[in-house]
């Protein structure tokens, strides 16, 4: 056991070095910041001095050897636009996507999960059939697409909700949210509903997939012959069995949702970390750029780490299968 | 003796794509009180089939398109769902095939015993608890308490069948449908929990119906044995009448399979030929095709008759018997 | 239950009708009415965008054609040379209608390019795969699975930033954002394949990999491949349509659907929604009707699914 996740922990961690080497220099072969930092005006000589104040002018491989150096303490090197940390900007970012994409996440559950049943109860149905037409729907529509409807639709035409932004943020139990005030939910609605509409795809789709097994299962048969209610029968015998294995789906769906928050955010212009990415790309900001990626790799690899541990514990196979390869 | 079952014509059909499947098709017989039936015939012969009618359990696409279910006098053949619901888990019990695949395997056997009680019965919690425990200490399980706070998959196979023996006996039921209880399991096992449910049945009175493809089992079981083939009973008697002196070919046919300490030594007669297709049977005696008694008359079908106390469909008994001794 | 019917009923039945398997995939994919539209809507479009330089009044391009004098008409209205705006006029006095059809030639061809090399070098790293077996497959294959830990966009995104704007460096991204789905798949065929008797029969008798692979594996795993492809070639289309509505992905002299959606969306807000919605509408088109035919074509050539 030790020895496996000693092994997943290496891999994991040989797999951010590869990352950084491929995202720095991939990143530091495009374009030249120095011309869109530098006014069109300036002589060679201030060109010269932005050039070496931002350590343009080293061989790549010592920027790289720095970049190395600063992570393992944590700097990621300054923002060229910002003059700040490029970390410390990401981090500041971070709640607003965390935010965004965790109610993304609730209302995928919340929506989704009750279509699945319903479509995979009366598969039959005309409703049934619907929710699986709009599902496909969901799975194939551009997120950009959807979101910019979503504006044209609930902020222009019927005026419900605000298009853009962020709104006020509430404190509770010292954690700062745009959850917490009327104004920031109405602000939050659009976007995370533009989020979540793959995932409330992805959840009526699992979810009624493990009903429709379910239900022609012994188990559910046999509490039919039990005489059990049929509201129970469904509630308690098919949902037990369906939530666990949907909603852990759905949680490790969360690593993607901040990845695909790049796109509501810009559309949304919701200033989360996403949005600071975009604008970072547009302006050859190499060291928010490499920084962003770098965060987010941790953060899937991460994900990935916790999950292969938790089911090598739960599953004894995984870790005999490990082993054998 | 009272009747607490009287199935008669009883047809229950699938309206597949491939065809209408006749999988009971005219199915008549009785169960008194206190009396063990056993319900005997090769896989596929519709023996489940006709336990979930009894239930009211058939789905779409099958259907009860013709007969009679009597239940203590009262017609249940396409009642309405609550009446049925009502009975089922408390009137009749079903116990099924495979009992690693009848309990919910993510609800402990507290939940699902006491469910059963609670379904029909307005009692607290925790009485319907103690019931439970009672049970299980009637079907041999020791130390009762523990394993309602069990799982299934703690539970062995046998353990898990006793389980569901004791859930079907907790309402006292008129009439228990065991399909095939001691199939998955192994011989020993299959002889301790034929040994209990025969006891139990003795002593709360409840009749029951043994379905099962082994003559063997229903030998030291049964009072009365029904044979069905292709959805049709093809011989009905006393269980040592029929066992002595078999007089369809395909019952001819079932005991020569199984090995007797009467008959030790002697070579063990195989019915010839493949289990019917369900979906094109043969014109006449469905049986023809695989019969060593068959003559010009077969080519119509033979219908049910009552000759020595017994019902038999088929037009050369005599010849049967002969052709085996 | 039912597939045992139906085998009954073959057996026992009256001879079934001579069929090529391709006849049969044929009449089994017409039986759908959706999934037949699709197809036709998939084709027209096709037609349009390849057609589009004969059919179009305007070539948007040509700034000799165009005239600001044009710009931001609403749908149905008659441009300065005469001809009807039947879709309005983008902010610089494109006719949509054209630059939409000249927009789809662009999405098309990057979609296309991108789904056809991404399953060929796919299908060549999982065929490589399964003829090395032992390290070399399972390095390749925790390549795969860490690839396909992180999602498509991302890894997309992950590369025009560190690629570059323009058609061939967007190729290369969603090349290289795709290229694992199709290994998997040939990795998952491989693995049935090889579990059958027939290989293992075929390999006692000292029948060459090579064989196995091109006889077995490589046959077996076109069927997933279409699906495959059909999905993720959709999906291309739609990931060039996102990168490039967020500027990262081409740049506007090569004004794909979803450049034109960029370049309307600072008007929607005011309410000229024609601009973004139109080309919109076609983006959804093409990809909707892509992924109808892909669903479809996977419960046609995926017989476990099969009623
Ligand atoms: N849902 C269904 N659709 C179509 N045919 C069905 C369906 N359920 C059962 N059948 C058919 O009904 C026939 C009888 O099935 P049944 O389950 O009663 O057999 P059985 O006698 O219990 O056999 P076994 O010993 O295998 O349990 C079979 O031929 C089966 O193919
Ligand atoms: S009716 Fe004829 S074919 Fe049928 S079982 Fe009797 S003898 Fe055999
Ligand atoms: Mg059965």
């Amino acid at each position: 056991m030790t020895v496996f996740i000693i092994r997943r922990l290496l891999q994991a961690l040989l797999v951010v070095f590869m990352m950084s080497v491929i995202v720095f220099f991939g990143v530091n072969i495009v374009g030249d910041p120095v011309y869109m930092l530098v006014s069109p005006d300036a002589d060679q000589a201030d060109i010269e001095a932005a050039i070496s104040r931002l350590g343009l002018d080293r061989p790549i491989l010592e920027q790289y050897w720095l970049f190395l150096k600063g992570a393992a303490q944590g700097d990621l090197g300054d923002s060229f636009i910002f003059g700040e940390p490029a970390l410390r900007l990401i981090l500041h970012h971070m709640p607003a996507t965390m935010e965004l994409a965790f109610s993304a996440l609730i209302l995928a559950i919340v929506i989704g999960i009750p279509l699945g049943l319903y479509a995979g109860l009366y598969p039959e149905s005309r409703m049934a059939k619907g929710i699986m037409a709009a599902s496909i729907f969901g799975f194939s529509l551009p997120t950009f697409w959807v979101g910019l409807m979503l504006i044209m639709l609930f902020a222009v035409e019927l005026r419900w909700v605000p298009a853009t932004g962020r709104g006020d943020l509430g404190s509770f139990l010292s954690i700062q949210s745009s959850l917490f005030t009327l104004d920031g939910l109405s602000h939050i609605f659009l976007p995370a509903l533009n989020l979540a509409l793959l995932k409330i795809s992805l959840a009526i789709r699992l979810t009624r997939a493990g009903v429709r097994e379910a239900m022609g299962l012994d188990y559910v048969k046999y509490a039919r012959a039990k005489g059990l209610p049929m509201r129970r029968i469904i509630l308690v015998h098919v949902m037990k069995n369906i939530m666990i294995p949907v909603v852990t789906v759905m949680g490790l769906e969360f690593g993607s949702l901040i990845g695909f928050s790049v796109v509501t955010e810009t559309i949304f212009a919701w200033p989360g970390m996403g949005k600071l990415l975009i604008d970072a790309i547009l302006q050859l900001d190499r060291p928010v750029v490499v920084a962003y990626l770098m965060i987010i790799v941790l953060f899937f690899v991460l994900i990935n780490l916790i999950v292969d541990i938790l089911y090598s514990i739960l599953d004894p196979r995984v870790r005999l299968q490990d082993q054998g390869a | 003796m009272s009747r607490v079952l009287e199935v008669s014509g009883l047809k229950t059909h699938f309206f597949t794509h491939a065809g209408v499947v006749k999988a009971v098709d005219g199915v008549d017989f009785t169960v008194s009180k206190g009396e063990i039936m056993g319900l005997v015939g090769e896989s596929g012969s519709g023996k489940s089939i006709t336990g979930f009618s009894i239930l009211g359990l058939i789905d779409p696409p099958g259907r009860i398109v013709e007969g009679s279910i009597r239940f203590n006098g009262e017609e249940i053949a396409n009642a309405k769902e609550e009446r049925l619901q009502n009975l089922r888990g408390n009137r009749i019990s079903m116990i099924f095939q495979d009992p690693m695949m009848t309990l919910n395997p993510v609800l402990r056997v507290d939940t699902q015993m006491i469910e059963a009680i609670l379904a029909h019965e307005p009692v607290s919690k925790q009485t319907a608890w103690e019931r439970s425990r009672d049970a299980l200490g009637l079907v041999g399980i020791p130390s009762p308490e523990e394993r309602l706070r069990a799982y299934p998959h703690q539970l062995s196979g046998g353990m898990r069948q006793r389980v569901a023996i004791a859930t079907a006996f907790l309402n006292k039921p008129d009439l228990i449908i065991a399909d095939e209880p001691t199939t998955a399991l192994d011989v020993t096992i299959q002889a301790q929990i034929i040994h209990e449910a025969q006891k139990l049945t003795k002593k709360t009175g409840t009749a029951m119906i043994w379905i099962t493809h082994d003559l063997a089992v229903v030998a030291g079981l049964a009072e009365r044995i029904s044979v069905m083939y292709a959805g049709r009973i093809v011989e009905q008697g006393g269980i040592d009448d029929v066992i002595d002196r078999p007089l369809h070919p395909y019952t001819v046919g079932l005991l020569g399979s199984v090995p007797t300490a009467n008959r030790r030594g002697q070579r063990l007669f195989q019915i010839e030929g493949m289990t019917p297709n369900m979906l094109a049977l043969p014109e006449g005696c469905a049986f023809g095709p695989r019969c060593h008694a068959r003559t010009d008359a077969c080519g119509l079908q033979p219908s049910i008759e009552d000759i020595d106390g017994r019902s038999l469909r088929c037009f050369n008994p005599q010849r049967a018997a002969e052709a085996v001794t | 239950m039912s597939d045992v019917t139906t085998d009954n009923a073959l057996s026992a039945g009256e001879p079934p009708v001579v069929e090529t398997p391709f006849q049969r995939f044929r009449a089994e994919f017409f039986e759908s009415r959706i999934a037949t539209a699709a197809l036709g809507v998939f084709g027209a479009i096709v037609l349009l965008a390849v057609l589009a330089p004969w059919i179009t009044p305007q070539n948007p391009y040509d700034l000799a054609q165009v005239s600001v004098m044009d710009g931001r008409l609403p749908p149905g209205s008659e441009a300065f040379d005469g001809y009807t705006m039947w879709l309005g006029s983008d902010g610089s006095g494109r006719d949509l209608y054209s630059a939409i059809l000249y927009g789809l030639r662009i999405s098309l061809t990057v979609g296309l390019a991108s789904g056809v090399i991404a399953l060929l070098i796919g299908m060549a790293i999982g065929l490589v795969a399964a003829y090395a077996g032992g390290r070399i497959e399972a390095i390749i294959m925790r390549i795969v699975d860490l690839q396909l830990s992180f999602p498509a966009s991302l890894v997309a995104l992950m590369m025009v930033a560190a690629l570059g704007k323009g058609v061939d460096k967007i190729i290369l991204a969603l090349v290289i954002a795709q290229w694992a789905y199709y290994a998997r798949t040939v990795r998952a065929t491989a693995l049935v394949e090889r579990g059958k008797e027939y290989v293992e029969a075929a390999q006692c008798l000292g029948i060459s990999r090579f064989r196995i692979v091109f006889r077995h594996i490589l046959p077996n795993c076109m069927a997933p491949l279409i699906v495959v492809g059909t999905v993720q070639t959709a999906s291309a289309i739609s990931l060039e349509a996102t990168l490039s509505f967020l500027g990262v992905g081409l740049p506007q002299t090569e004004p794909s659907i979803g450049v034109l959606i960029a370049n309307g969306f600072e008007y929607m807000l005011s309410g000229r929604y024609w601009i973004s919605v139109f080309p919109g509408v076609a983006l959804l088109l093409t990809v909707v009707s892509i992924n109808l035919v892909g669903d479809h074509l996977r419960d046609v050539l995926n017989p476990r699914l099969k009623k």
